[in-house]
């Protein structure tokens, strides 16, 4: 049979341990592209600052000073990052069965009210207490993330129609359970539509500047990537999102699979919510988390969908944010000039073409072009 | 007769692979020459870039013995170069009038028409039949073309190049859709098609055809030129060893079967296709131990609802599948294979392998959370590629290494991929449907000769597939089916092509309906 198939030579020698070192320069190609895109964000954010009469050099300075040259910066910046790192992870895992989860902020909210309730609502060693409030808050963002997975599993409605629809609900619902006339709202808050403290056994505390909910989140990370890398129920979700027809054949339960991996995921945005009121603000306030669930789609985008990447990308969208502040005192530009290089970033990111235009890199390849969505119905 | 096309030294590399490596053809007007060639030998390759979709690296071109300069399909076609392709590219809900002037139409000259481009229907059907009457090609130019038949489609395709003006047409494997009986018709055109001057490649791997229709053959194997013969002095033998580059055993060795009890029965089976219209209408047979049971049959007449429900793939709406005496309607795909089922499914693509995945991964792909693969939930990737690494040695796996992903490979050798991971696993029937659609002779040869190994060793064989050869050299048992049902069994040892053929059209009586 020697002259039948088609032997490619250079790919016949290769044998299990340049595997292994190709699996790394797999992942060193993959930090190419969000590299690139931030640069490239970068030129096009300084030409934005140039327009409107800034250096652009001393607005980056100022960032790169706030956010990661001091201890109270680095805290800020890790507060800021860690609900990106859970958002990031939501819809990144769904992301691995096929799933486009924009849920985020309506998960996150159901996590971080029940949290806080659990952490006001109980008097509970802080073994027990603390824990059980995270798990709590993961748990009702999960029967919701459950809720859509068997709509889309049983009923094939859109997950991404049904993860809008539901973050007005979650919305709403933890809006009047804080507000005036709600169960759970704060009889000392005034006006303000807010729970009570949460009891000290339940608050995540932070070392120094360096907020302890970050690195449960970065825990988490490692476990996710470890579940989907390692574990017989990691094939399950990644084979079902390569191929949902190979997955049945295989005689894998593809709708058990979507409505666990939706679950799953709902549960890391909630965890996110969960940090947020126990960790940050010590209770769970309905204005406090406008728009948190949403960067988790940036943060994947920028990570690749990878979970360990997740943490970096978090990072520097925290740093971002976390020096808004300053650019408004030392140069008077808006929060929004922040929002635009974030932006720009994803746009990068999210147009591989458009940096292999610009860049006239042929590396970056359509191989390296992810998709988020298989399409309306699919 | 006139040269009509002079390809020299025509080279096309993609990254390291040299697809085409110094390839020669010649055609003269009115020729038919027949490019054969196994799957990844550069056929493909090099008439796409004779038909402008690739740019060669190196040769040259003559086209009427001037030197060409073709730049895109659009510059083919308007000097005179036409393909078929073997995925149609018509608008299913247009009529054949309409896909044929599509991108040509016919507007009135002159008047407020011309300005906004109104096409003028009625010169278009005229335009179709005179056409159609030209070259013998008969078609309803007012049918709607996704109501036609696969043949018709087909001919609909060949009319557009001709109204282009095509005077070379180049057909990549356009038998692989059709019956047999729509392939003689086909076979005839092209020869009417030839006595009118028009020059044709004809892209096959299906050796009687060649031998059926064409002047010549040109061969290549892996990318390089391999030689010329004339069709008269050639023989099916002597073209398939030129393919493959040695002797190759064209009918399959098998002893007698020895069967046993029956594996699975099939009792009066009614399934349902996607659109839910009745695909299976009450199926019985049985398959033994120790016999291969060929289901023969047009593609569409029921055998993929078949197969899908027999491996718990889709639901049965009535009737029994039983395993063994076991009811097993109904079950999920996870039962059936652990029953004791293995399943060669049709697509391999969609439904057989994940792309994306290594050879590894690919090899375990249904038995991923047994042992030695795994231990508590936790994937043991050792044993895995210590796995697939003997598979792939002992299924000749090309090339050899199993962390490549999947399509990267050959179809031929995803196929065997499939053919690894089924036939190793200890099962008691086989479900192989449409086993070596796409995969080259050697190949073939290789999957033929397995299948009848596994009936040796006492197993049962269910074999759906299109391709008449297959089922003959391969059955000890026939199925006919028509329209979702089994219309006749035949004993695998004296049936004959006619016979089946015949069957699989509907019938005698029905036969002068259907054409």
């Amino acid at each position: 049979m020697t002259d039948t198939a088609l032997a490619d030579p250079e790919v016949g020698g290769e044998d299990n341990d340049s595997a292994e070192s190709s699996a790394l320069a797999a992942g060193l190609r993959g930090l190419r592209l969000p590299t690139v895109a931030v640069g490239l964000a970068a030129v096009a954010g300084g030409i934005l600052l140039i327009v409107s009469g800034e250096n652009p050099l001393s607005v980056y300075w100022s960032i790169l000073d706030e956010s990661f040259l001091s201890g109270s910066g680095i805290g800020r910046t890790l507060e800021k990052a860690t609900p990106m790192v859970m958002g990031g992870l939501a819809v990144a895992f769904a992301f691995k069965a096929g799933l486009f989860n924009i849920g985020g902020q309506g998960q996150l909210l159901l996590g971080a009210a029940f949290a806080a309730w659990v952490g006001y609502n109980f008097d509970l060693p802080l073994v027990v207490h603390l824990p059980l409030a995270m798990v709590v808050g993961g748990l009702v963002a999960a029967l919701l993330g459950a809720i859509v997975g068997a709509l889309k599993a049983y009923r094939g409605a859109h997950e991404v129609i049904t993860t809008i629809m539901f973050n007005f609900v979650a919305g709403n619902l933890t809006d009047y359970l804080v507000s005036r006339d709600g169960p759970w709202n704060d009889p000392d808050g005034g006006a303000i539509a807010r729970t009570p403290r949460i009891r000290d056994s339940a608050i995540i505390p932070t070392y120094g500047d360096i907020p302890i909910g970050f690195f449960i989140a970065c825990g988490f990370a490692f476990l996710i990537w470890w579940l989907l890398n390692k574990t017989t129920f990691g094939f399950e979700i990644v084979t079902t999102g390569a191929n949902k027809h190979a997955a049945r054949y295989a005689g894998i339960g593809v709708n058990r699979i979507i409505i666990l991996t939706m679950a799953i995921s709902a549960f890391l945005a909630g965890i996110g919510g969960a940090i947020q009121s126990q960790g940050l603000f010590g209770r769970f306030e309905a204005s406090n988390n406008a728009g948190l669930g949403f960067d988790g789609i940036t943060i994947a985008l920028l990570a690749r969908t990878n979970p360990i990447a997740v943490i970096p990308a978090a990072i520097l969208i925290g740093g971002l944010n976390a020096s808004t502040t300053r650019l408004q005192q030392d140069f008077r530009i808006e929060p929004e000039v922040v929002s635009i290089l974030q932006a720009l970033i994803l746009f990068f990111v999210a147009a591989p073409s458009v940096v292999r235009w610009l860049v006239r890199w042929k590396a970056i390849g359509d191989e390296e072009a992810i998709q988020l969505t298989g399409g309306w119905g699919a | 007769m006139s040269r009509l096309l002079e390809m020299k030294g025509l080279t096309k590399r993609f990254g390291p692979v040299l697809a085409c490596d110094n390839v020669d053809l010649k055609l003269d007007a009115g020729e038919i020459v027949g490019l054969l060639g196994e799957n990844g030998a550069g056929k493909s390759t090099l008439v796409k870039m004779l038909f402008g979709i690739y740019e060669p690296d190196a040769g040259e071109i003559y086209f009427d013995g001037q030197l060409a300069d073709i730049e895109g399909p659009g510059d083919a076609i308007a000097q005179g170069i036409g393909m078929v392709h073997q995925h149609f590219q018509l608008v299913p809900p247009l009529t054949v009038a309409e896909n044929i002037m599509l991108g040509a139409e016919v507007v009135p000259e002159g008047g407020p028409g011309s300005v906004v481009g109104v096409m003028n229907m009625a010169a278009a059907e005229e335009r179709v039949l005179e056409l159609s009457k030209r070259f013998g090609l008969k078609v309803d130019p007012s049918a709607v073309v996704e109501d036609l038949p696969v043949g018709v489609q087909q001919r609909v395709e060949i009319l557009k190049a001709l109204n282009r003006g095509a005077r070379l047409l180049i057909l990549d494997e356009p038998t692989a859709v059709l019956t047999p009986k729509e392939t003689d018709e086909l076979l005839k055109v092209m020869r009417s098609l030839a006595d009118t001057g028009v020059g044709i490649i004809f892209i096959t791997h299906k050796l009687r055809e060649v031998l059926a229709v064409t002047d010549r053959v040109t061969v290549l194997r892996n990318g390089k030129y391999i030689g010329s013969a004339e069709t008269a002095e050639s023989t099916q033998q002597s073209l398939a060893e030129m393919m493959v580059g040695r002797s190759v055993v064209l009918r399959v060795e098998k002893g007698t079967a020895h069967p046993g009890s029956s594996v699975l029965e099939v009792r009066d089976l009614r399934v349902r296709d996607d659109r839910g219209s009745a695909a299976v209408q009450g199926m019985s047979f049985d398959v033994r131990e120790g016999e291969i049971l060929g289901i023969a049959g047009v593609e569409g007449n029921g055998q993929r609802e078949l197969v899908e429900a027999i491996t718990g793939i889709r639901h049965s709406e009535s009737g029994a599948i039983l395993f063994g005496g076991i009811d097993m309607t109904n079950a999920t795909p996870r039962e059936v294979s652990e029953w004791g089922v293995a399943h060669i499914p049709e697509n391999r693509e969609k439904d057989g392998l994940v792309d994306n995945y290594s050879v590894a991964d690919n090899m375990v792909l249904n038995t991923y959370f047994k042992e030695p693969f795994a231990s508590r939930g936790i994937r043991v990737v050792d044993a895995i590629r210590k796995w697939a690494s003997k598979l792939i040695e002992k299924f000749d796996v090309r090339p050899r290494t199993i962390t490549s992903p999947v399509k990267s490979l050959s179809g031929g050798n995803k196929q065997k991929v499939i053919v690894a991971r089924e036939l190793s696993a200890e099962n008691k029937l086989i479900v192989a449907s449409q086993p070596t659609r796409g995969v080259d002779v050697g190949s073939i040869e290789f999957i033929h000769n397995q299948l009848v190994h596994q009936r040796d060793k006492g197993r049962a064989v269910l074999l759906v597939s299109a391709e008449l050869d297959e089922i003959l050299s391969l059955s000890d048992r026939v199925a006919v089916v028509y329209e979702g049902r089994v219309v006749a069994e035949l004993d695998g040892a004296t049936a004959t092509r006619e016979e089946i053929g015949l069957l699989m059209a509907g019938g005698s009586a029905s036969e002068a309906a259907v054409s």
